[in-house]
């Protein structure tokens, strides 16, 4: 027993440096994403303070952006850290979309029956995606892109067959009073907002049909979807057995079967996981356009791998952050939306945002490799 | 004296035209190292896949216990206590050693209606099962891919060995180890062993199975040139039974015995 209690005493080894406890908390995944939030928003507070773009109504305006960046980053960063790719999000929001437009506008049925089936359509879509990347081995690379195409061109052929038209509106009437639609174009915490009007804390319409009321009617529920969708994700991923999985799945699948690791079932539901997301982003525009085109959600797939990279994953799998992947929606709303406060040209954008992704990428490499013992 | 832990007859295993294993027959007792030698492509590893359920033997029978058992998968042949380290695939480095080492069979906790991974359990094992073994971790969420090749394979047989294997096989534990962590791995199967673990062990070198092996069996291009006990062979004999003979004997002489 004298083993044991040896055991119990921590050795301490003259071979490892104490590492500070500073340290310690920066060497962390979402370094990159973080300094880059930090630049992003000193960048922006330094060059567009004074127009409104910190205001309530400016924060719920870059918010929201930030929001639909969210929504499919998660998605796409459980996704990526289990190993595979989804390039169909874009058509599968464009998809989504028509079809609740379809069922709702054109074929009558109540909106809450039309986003069921909408759900219902992209998990099947998700679980064949998955399911042929398993059954054939081919990269997932090649089988979503192939559903890219597929989506998107079937997306327009029954839109056009159906209504004639590639744009759909009339979803907000159709949708009145539903049980379900609300939770996904609906506001929240009103009252909050007519209470900090009232305290002057936010402004109040002066003329118009809405004068006396705040210009922030509320938060939308695309922002409490995006943040529901990264508290689950996060916990999922660190705290969970499945997480541990997920990670097993993307690190090394044939070491992850070895140890009896259901690796087929974690990329599908995966897979799933990532429609559902495109779904929830499809619903949530729906409502809030009142219409639904059969181009929405062009190149969205490529936006959210950007900001789960960003967060730090590694684009082959086994390593990433939910947190990282969500603060790389915000540098990219952030941005996106800052530029136009600022007045500046809305084609830096995309420099800026290069820039940024060459940045973070860089720095997370470098932590990655601290962490993991990776050369 | 009680049935072997675990007895493989006669096994062929052919992939396509190839012809893998023709005819092999190993058997493991509990407490002992048994040493499966042989050079490159002799058919270790493909012979160990089966004895762990990855492959389907072509022809032949497993006994657990005397009782003739079929290996659908890898997790049929872990729930009759037979436990694998792989050669390339023990451990997944960007994951964490409790990660690693929890694989596959996380602890979990209840919170309300939701189950967590329950990481206190899980980091105290890991910690204390991996000091048992003689090494010190950093701290249990380092990365696998921080710690040494030897420091791997330990946590490896620390982690089969705290699931309860009754058989423990190890596919060229040392093969890419250093001198210092060699011996840290031998010492840990001479522990393993102790437990009164059957520990199958390949490699292809000579003098790491004399350390520490009990029973001694060589293959060659697929077939077994039988097995003997320690002290009834000698270092040089097994030497050639791996080379396959002559070639190699002849070599020896003009290079003075080195090999
Ligand atoms: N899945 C497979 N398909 C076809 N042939 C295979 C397969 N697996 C192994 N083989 C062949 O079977 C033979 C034995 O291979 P095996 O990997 O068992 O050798 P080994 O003794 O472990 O060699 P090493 O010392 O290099 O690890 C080789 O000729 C190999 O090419
Ligand atoms: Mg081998």
């Amino acid at each position: 027993m004298a083993e044991a209690n040896q055991a119990a005493a921590p050795i301490k080894d003259e071979r490892v440096r104490e590492m500070s406890p500073l340290r310690k908390a920066l060497i962390r995944p979402e370094l990159g994403a973080i300094c880059g939030t930090i630049v992003v928003f000193l960048f922006f507070l330094a060059i567009a303070r004074d127009s409104g773009m910190f205001a309530p109504e400016g924060i719920i305006n870059w918010g929201t952006v930030a929001a639909q960046f969210a929504i499919i980053a998660v998605g796409a960063c459980l996704l990526m850290i289990a190993g595979e790719f989804d390039l169909s999000v874009g058509s599968m929001i464009g998809f989504s979309g028509i079809v609740i437009a379809l069922m709702t506008v054109q074929w009558g049925f109540p909106a809450w029956f039309g986003i069921l089936v909408a759900f219902a359509l992209a998990l099947a879509i998700g679980a064949l995606n998955g399911f042929l990347v398993i059954r054939t081995g081919l990269p997932s690379f090649i089988v979503t892109l192939a559903f890219l195409y597929i989506l998107r061109g079937l997306t327009i052929f029954i839109s056009i067959t159906t209504t004639r038209k590639t744009i759909i509106g009339g979803v907000r009437e159709a949708s009145e009073g539903d049980p379900i639609a609300w939770l996904f174009g609906g506001k929240v915490f009103n009252g909050l907002f007519v209470w900090l009007a009232d305290l002057g804390i936010v402004d109040t319409f002066v003329a118009g049909p809405k004068a006396g009321q705040p210009v922030v009617e509320g938060i939308p529920m695309l922002m409490i979807w995006a943040l529901a969708l990264i508290v689950f994700g996060h916990l999922l991923l660190t705290r969970t057995k499945f997480g541990n999985w997920i990670f097993a799945s993307g690190g090394d699948a044939q070491a992850a079967r070895y140890v009896g690791v259901p690796v087929n079932r974690v990329k599908i539901s995966m897979f799933m996981f990532s429609a559902f997301c495109a779904t929830v982003f499809a619903t949530c525009q729906v409502m809030e356009f009142g219409s639904a085109a059969a181009d929405r959600g062009l190149l969205k797939e490529f936006e959210a791998i950007i900001s789960v990279v960003i967060g730090g994953a590694l684009l082959t799998g086994g390593y990433g952050s939910v947190i990282g992947a969500a603060l790389g929606a915000l540098i990219f709303g952030v941005v996106q939306q800052g530029l136009f406060f600022a007045g500046v040209e809305s084609s830096l954008f995309r420099v800026f945002l290069g820039v940024i992704l060459l940045l973070a990428v860089i720095l997370n490499t470098y932590i990655r490799r601290m962490i993991t013992g990776e050369r | 004296m009680s049935a072997p832990l675990i007895e493989l007859v006669d096994i062929e295993k052919h992939f396509g035209p190839v012809i893998a294993l023709n005819g092999v027959s190993v058997s493991v007792k509990e407490g002992e190292c048994h040493c499966l030698l042989g050079d490159n492509g002799a058919g270790k590893s493909t012979f160990i896949k089966t004895m762990s359920g990855v492959h389907k033997p072509t022809r032949g029978t497993i006994r657990v216990q005397g009782a003739e058992v079929t290996f659908n998968s890898p997790r049929d042949a872990m729930e009759a206590g037979i436990a694998t380290v792989y050669q390339d695939l023990a451990m997944i480095p960007l994951m964490s050693v409790t990660r690693n080492f929890w694989m596959g069979r996380e602890p979990e906790k209840r919170f309300g209606p939701f189950k967590m991974f329950d990481f206190h359990t899980a980091n105290k094992v890991t910690l204390s099962e991996m000091a048992k073994m003689g090494i010190h971790l950093r701290s249990p969420d380092q990365a696998v891919g921080t710690l040494s090749g030897g420091e791997r394979q330990t946590v490896a047989i620390a982690r089969a060995v705290y699931f309860g294997a009754k058989v423990l096989i190890l596919d060229e534990p040392t093969s890419a180890l250093g001198v210092r962590q060699t011996s840290n791995v031998l010492a840990t199967i001479d522990k393993v062993r102790k437990k009164g673990i059957g520990v199958v062990f390949i490699t292809h070198n000579v003098r790491h199975a004399m350390a520490v092996g009990d029973r001694f069996t060589v293959l060659n291009r697929g077939k077994t040139l039988g097995t003997a006990a320690r002290g009834e062979i000698k270092a040089e004999e097994l030497q050639d039974m791996m080379a396959g003979g002559q070639e190699l004997a002849a070599l020896e002489g003009s290079l003075g015995g080195t090999i």
